[in-house]
Order: C-alpha cells, then structure tokens, then sequence
C-alpha cells in the first residue's frame, strides 16, 4: 500500500518542476499573460518533449496511458507555476472522453496529436452546470445553434468539446457559423471566450448524460489540483516572506498571529491535498462511478474553499507587498479565484452531492 | 499511488472477520454516550480473548502476557478497521496500555517490564496518568510536585489535575521535579505511584457537562519506593516524550470522525420539521457537505501518514495537523446535529424527545474539552508552525519574578 507518489512520480514531478522553473518563471508568464493568449509555444513543446501532454492519451495511440493521478501531477504543478499552457482540456478531459465516446475515428484523429503537443481542444461546458440568461447551445438535427459562455482554454483550441442538449459534441473552431470571442477575466494566464453557435456542423460523441457528467467530473478535479498546486505555492511565498520581513525588531514570522495564519492555512491545504490526491486516482481507477463523482464534488468545492481562504491570508501575510502588481502573487490569487467560480460554485456542487446523498 | 494490500493482509483481514463474527456474542454492550464507565468483569474477560486471539496487546512480547506478534502498522489498522465497521469493541482503551506500556517496553527495566506490564494489558491494574497541575496546563514542564528521596523512599508532595481514571485507577505514572535545582526539563522524574498510597487523595473534577470525567488529585506526604522510577533522575521530561509517540492516532483519528458523521447523516435522514426531513433543508446539507469532505480529506490524510510510517519517513505536517484538524472537525460534527434537531438539539440528559440518548449535546461540549486537552488549538497551531514550517519560536517575555513559568512550551495533556 502507498498512498502518494512513487518514485517514478517523484522524477516526472522533479522533471516538470526543472521545465517549468526555466521556461515560465514569473516574469515569462507576466509576458504571456500581458498577451491573453493562455498558451506559451515554448512551454508547450517542453511538455511534450518530456511526455506530459501524452500521459492520459492510451498507448495505441502514442500515449503513455497513465492515470489521472499522474496528470494531476502536471495540473499541480502548472497551478504552481501559473504556468499558460492549456493542459485541462486537452491532455486530461479530451484524451479521457475522446476514447470513451467510442468513436474510433476521432480518437485516432486527435489522441495521437494531442500526445504529440499538436492539438489543443478547449472546453464549452458551462451550460452543462447552468445556463446563464442568454446562453444555451441546442441540437437541431447534429447542427448547434445557441451561445456558450465562459468556453475555457479557448484562445488556441483547434477544436471544442461542447456540452448542448444533454450530450457532448466535438465543434472544430474552424467550422462555418461559428464565432470565438475572447471573454476577458481577472486570470489572465488562461483564456476564456464566448462561443456563438449559428447551425454549427458538430460530430457527437457518444455517451449522453454520463459523459457529460464524466466529462465534468475531470473538469472539476483537473480545477482542483491547479488549486492545490496554485495554494500550495502562495502558502509557501507566505511562509518563506515571514521569515525575512522585519517589524519590531523581529521577523514577522515570530509573532504568533502570523504564525497561526500559516499554521491554518497549513492544517487546510494538508488533508485537502490528500483528498485531491485520492480523488484524481478514482477518476481511472474507478471511471464514472458514484464514487468518483462524489469525490469529484467534494474535491472541487472544498478546494474553492480551502483555496480562497488561502489566497486571501497569503497577501495579507505580505502586507502592502501582496496587493502589489510587482510582486506578482496576485497571479496565483486570480488562478484560484478562476479555478473557484468554473463549472459550479461550491454551493451549487454540493448541493449536486448532497441530492445523491439523501436518496 | 497503490492502494491494494498484498494477498496475506486480504486473508489477515478474513481472519479478524471471521473471529468477530464467531465471537461477538462476547462482546461487552457498546459504550453508551453516557459516562466514561470503568470496566468492569466483561471487558476484562472479553480483552483475555482479544489478546489470546492477537487482536488485543498484539505486539506486546510473550513473556509479558502479550500476543508476540512482530509490529505491522497494516494489521493494526485492519483490525482497527474490522472492529469499528462491525460496531464490535475493540480491544482496551486505557491510558495504561496506550501509554505506559509502550514506554515500559522501551525504557523500563526487566523487572518493571515483568511487575507492571501483564497487569495493564488485561486491565487488572489500572492506570491513570498525572501530568497537568493548576499552574501547569500548556506550560507542562513548570509542574511544581515535588519528590525529595528519604532513605529508599521518594515522598511527594503537591497536586494533578485533569486526571481521568483516578477514582479507580490502582496506579498513576507521573511527571514529578525532584531536582529543583536543575532547568527546568531536566529537573523531572517519572515516578510509577500506587493510588491506594496514604496521603493520596482522588477529588473528582464535574465539568461543563454535569459529570465528573476528570479528577483532581492531592498528593500529601506520599511515600513510595525509591525503585519507582522510570529511567534516572531526572530523565522524566525525555521518558514522557518517548510516551508521546506513542499516542499515535489518538486525538484526531479519522475512524472516529467517520463514526461520528456516519451518525450525523443517519440523524438528518431521519429527523423532520412540518414533514420534511432535515437532510433535504439546503442550508443544512450544505454544511453536511462541507464535514464530509473534511472528513474525507482527513481520512486520506491519515493513509499519506500511514504511507510515510511504513515507508520509514517523516510524515511532517500531514501529522503535525491531525489533532487540530480532527478535533475541530469532530465539534464542526457534533454542532451541525445540533442544529439539525432545531428546539430539540438544547434537551438533555433524559425525557421522550431525546435523540441518541443526549449523545450529541454531551459530545459538544466533550469535544470542546479534547480540543483543549492533549495540546490546545493554541498550543497545536505552535507546533504546526514551528516544528511544521520552521518559524522561530516567540521571544521571551520578562516574567514577573516568583515561580519559574515563562516562555512557551508544548503539548500539556491530561
């Protein structure tokens, strides 16, 4: 029994952190990011070089086929980084729902692209959690017509898994009648867009309301464990920041108010890093099952807690530091702020939880 | 992240299966939510047959009337584990066992070993522990009972507090100074002190929830053998550190935040307001929501530091937050099934309208006593941030001048 990495996890984590330290450190993703883009050329191709966009894609199709415990190794740590790279719908929901939609075609159309960095797919989920006013995408007759909002990792998708009328359909960006405007947010690491749909040629995926529901499942668990990579990193610029700010004499971190803040902030992220942990593994060990729907609200909408309330006490560990647009760790602030409000609030998936609960 | 068990542990756990559904009509009565009752001939009996099976005393050697097994943390929690699914008590849960026996095994001498062991692991000779004084709670290591040697005698003179057990424990291992002239850690010895000692006198403590969990203890004039003491002179303050280890999984064990919210789910399914059940109020599944994904993360915390244990490492902070993550979630628990039962959550003690025998009421203010005891919040959020994150510990404070208190310490316990 072990629960936690491996020590081949621990090389590919070590790895990623080598990549991701030389090609987004903060004042590359500060460039990026002045762009709008979500995506970095660069930072890409590093990941594919080193197998990461490939780790869910199955092996027939030039993938590693590995678990969604190994992906979320590389969510954690983009989160970490706040790295632009549009991984959570191309390398961890498409490789996943592209092969259990049991489409043949698309699979060896896209899986062997997307392992190699040269596909990008981004996500119109949204209505699927709830449809705002105005918003909605209808079928009529395989054509989808209607408004996405919030389309996520929008700004390079080659192609776009979008939820309309109760199923997935695979929308090729540069299908006839559809238009891509980019929705501005306070993260600007990752793109966002309004998708309007006027008769849209769309291939379905087969699958109906449980791959929708699965597709949403990794969708949150994937904003999960950027959160746990996003936090962890604002906890640890807090920590090391309260041992070199002097105040009264002393570094700040000796006063017991800072050091308490830390210490909660410590005793949330621990136990919520585990529970991510476990339940990105169910999402391949058991795929679809209530279980891995339930651990999949749970992650979601507990690490929107636990994320917020770590961002908010780590910039004010820093002081007027941690407001500052220079010191940069507002863009971890924003990551977990965007990562909270996608695909359901918390309120809303536990309400989700709750209903299956008191069956 | 492997999370099957090897072929010998599947069976182990068949095995623990089987002897529980083969035996349980042995078993003593659960324990209610009242009291914290002493054992009595059941439990003695059904710990005997716990412990000839393995699943009590299990690792503790032979020769001291154990089962002898060799240490193995996965049996352990598998039997932890089969017992409270099967909602079959386990084995003894004294402080005796938890705690001195292991401390015995590591630095007792061969006739203490031999004296004191076998007695604590059947629940013969129980034990109570005497740690915390009135002036002496987070700041452990300021304790003022005195110990001076007379011939071959150590006499003892002050008072414990927050001693459970006392009324009818037969002996009490204690943190004593017998060295007033040495700093303060190195001026305790552990002493081993029968209870039935004249001039021991036991005062039970009531507490907020109108019984008497606790005891006061007086020591006056208290002659015991010079042989009764664990370790040297002095050494008391290390020995005790070494019993801390042991606690392992004590405050802040998931199994009983399962238990616990297990019982909470239970409760709002089935209790109602003008017809509809609580479960279904959205603000109240909300926060049941809120707790099971606590519970959750705690669960899976715990097999992170499993896996560190068994894999020899440092778990660090994934422990260092367990006892306060677990005991303000247990609260967290207990409130929400307060608040569920509305009116009904304030009634107490007895009367038709009751729920689960007045168990959450008494728990609520139980728990508030755990999240004190063993370490306050306070104490704990030290711990995390100087043992965990590596921050300096705060400056001295100038101390008025009598006593010898001053500056932080950590982990007092009952």
């Amino acid at each position: 029994m072990r629960f936690g990495l491996s020590s081949e996890q621990e090389t590919f984590r070590d790895q990623l952190r080598r990549l991701l330290n030389e090609r987004s450190p903060l004042e590359r993703v500060r460039e990026v990011a002045a762009g709008g883009s979500g995506y970095d050329e660069r930072l890409w191709t590093g990941l594919a070089e080193i197998g990461a966009m490939g780790v869910l894609v199955p092996e027939e199709y030039g993938g590693l086929g590995m678990g969604a415990f190994d992906a979320g190794l590389v969510l954690e740590e983009l989160g970490r980084f706040t790295a632009p790279a549009p991984y959570l719908g191309t390398a961890f929901v498409a490789p996943l729902v592209l092969s259990e939609s049991g489409s043949n075609m698309l699979a060896a159309e896209w899986l062997p692209r997307i392992a190699g960095g040269e596909a990008r797919i981004g996500l119109a989920l949204a209505e699927a959690v709830g449809a705002r006013a105005g918003a909605g995408v209808r079928n009529e007759h395989g054509r989808l017509s209607g408004t996405a909002l919030m389309a996520l990792e929008a700004g390079t998708a080659d192609a776009f898994i979008t939820a309309a009328g109760g199923e997935l359909w695979l929308v090729r960006s540069e299908s006839a009648g559809l238009t891509c405007t980019a929705m501005t947010s306070i993260d600007r690491t990752r793109a966002l867009a309004e998708l309007r749909f006027d008769g849209v040629e769309a291939e379905p995926l087969a699958g109906g309301k449980a791959l929708t529901r699965r597709a949403l499942d990794l969708a949150r668990v994937a904003l999960a464990a950027d959160t746990v990579g996003a936090a962890d990193a604002m906890f640890e610029q807090a920590t090391a920041y309260s041992k070199q700010r002097v105040q009264f004499e002393r570094v700040i971190g000796s006063f017991q108010g800072v050091k308490h803040a830390l210490a909660d902030m410590a005793t949330a992220l621990e136990p919520a890093r585990a529970l991510t942990w476990y339940a990105l593994h169910m999402q391949t060990e058991m795929p679809g099952s209530t279980e891995a729907h339930r651990l999949a609200c749970h992650a979601k909408a507990h690490l929107a807690e636990v994320g917020r309330m770590v961002a908010r006490g780590a910039t004010e560990v820093h002081g007027g530091m941690g407001f500052t647009d220079d010191l940069g760790l507002h863009f971890w602030f924003k990551r977990i702020g965007l990562d909270r409000q996608l695909l359901g609030s918390p309120e809303q998936i536990r309400a989700e939880a709750a209903a299956a609960m008191a069956a | 992240m492997d999370l099957s068990l090897d072929q010998r542990y599947l069976d182990f756990r068949d095995e623990v299966r089987s002897f529980i559904a083969a035996n349980r009509g042995h078993a003593p009565p659960a324990v209610t939510f009242r009291d914290r009752v002493k054992p009595g001939p059941a439990e003695f009996a059904w710990q005997a047959r716990l412990i000839e099976a393995g699943y009590a005393a299990r690792t503790i050697p032979r020769e001291y009337g154990g089962f002898g097994a060799e240490p193995d943390m996965l049996e352990q929690s598998i039997i932890a584990e089969e017992f409270s699914a099967a909602g079959v008590q386990g084995g003894l849960q004294g402080i005796g066992i938890i705690m001195l026996v292991p401390t015995l095994l590591e630095v007792g001498t061969p006739e203490q070993k031999a004296r004191y062991i076998p007695k604590a692991i059947t629940g013969e000779e129980w034990w109570c522990q005497g740690y915390s004084e009135p002036g002496s709670g987070s700041d452990l290591a300021s304790l003022r009972t005195r110990g001076v040697l007379e011939g071959d005698e150590w006499v003892i003179n002050g008072q414990k507090i927050w001693t459970s057990g006392a009324h009818y424990a037969q002996m009490m291992f204690c943190l004593v100074r017998t060295e007033p002239d040495a700093p303060k850690h190195r001026g305790i010895s552990y002493l081993l002190i029968p209870m039935n000692t004249p001039g021991v006198t036991v005062s039970p403590l009531k507490t907020m929830t109108g019984r008497s969990e606790f005891n006061q203890v007086f020591f006056d004039d208290v002659r015991i053998p010079a042989t009764n003491i664990v370790a040297g002179r002095g050494e008391g303050w290390k020995v005790a550190n070494v019993t801390l280890k042991h606690e392992r999984g004590g405050l802040g064990d998931p199994a009983k935040s399962i238990a616990r919210f297990e019982g909470l789910l239970k409760l709002m399914k089935r209790e109602t307001v003008d017809g509809s059940r609580a479960i279904d109020d959205p603000l109240l599944a909300d926060r049941l929501m809120q707790l099971e994904a606590k519970v959750l993360a705690l669960k899976f915390n715990n097999m992170r530091v499993l896996t560190a244990d068994l894999e020899g490492n440092d778990p660090g902070l994934a422990r260092l937050v367990t006892k306060y993550y677990g005991t303000v979630l247990n609260h967290e628990i207990d409130a929400l099934a307060i608040d569920a039962m509305g009116e009904l959550g304030v009634l107490y003690e007895d009367g038709e309208y009751l729920r689960d025998e007045g168990a959450w009421q008494a728990w609520y203010m139980h728990d508030l006593g755990l999240i004190i005891g063993g370490g306050s919040t306070n104490i704990q959020r030290n711990i995390i941030a100087e043992r965990g994150l590596d921050l300096p510990r705060e400056p001295k404070a100038v101390i008025p001048p009598q006593g010898m208190g001053g500056g932080t310490a950590s982990g007092g316990r009952g």
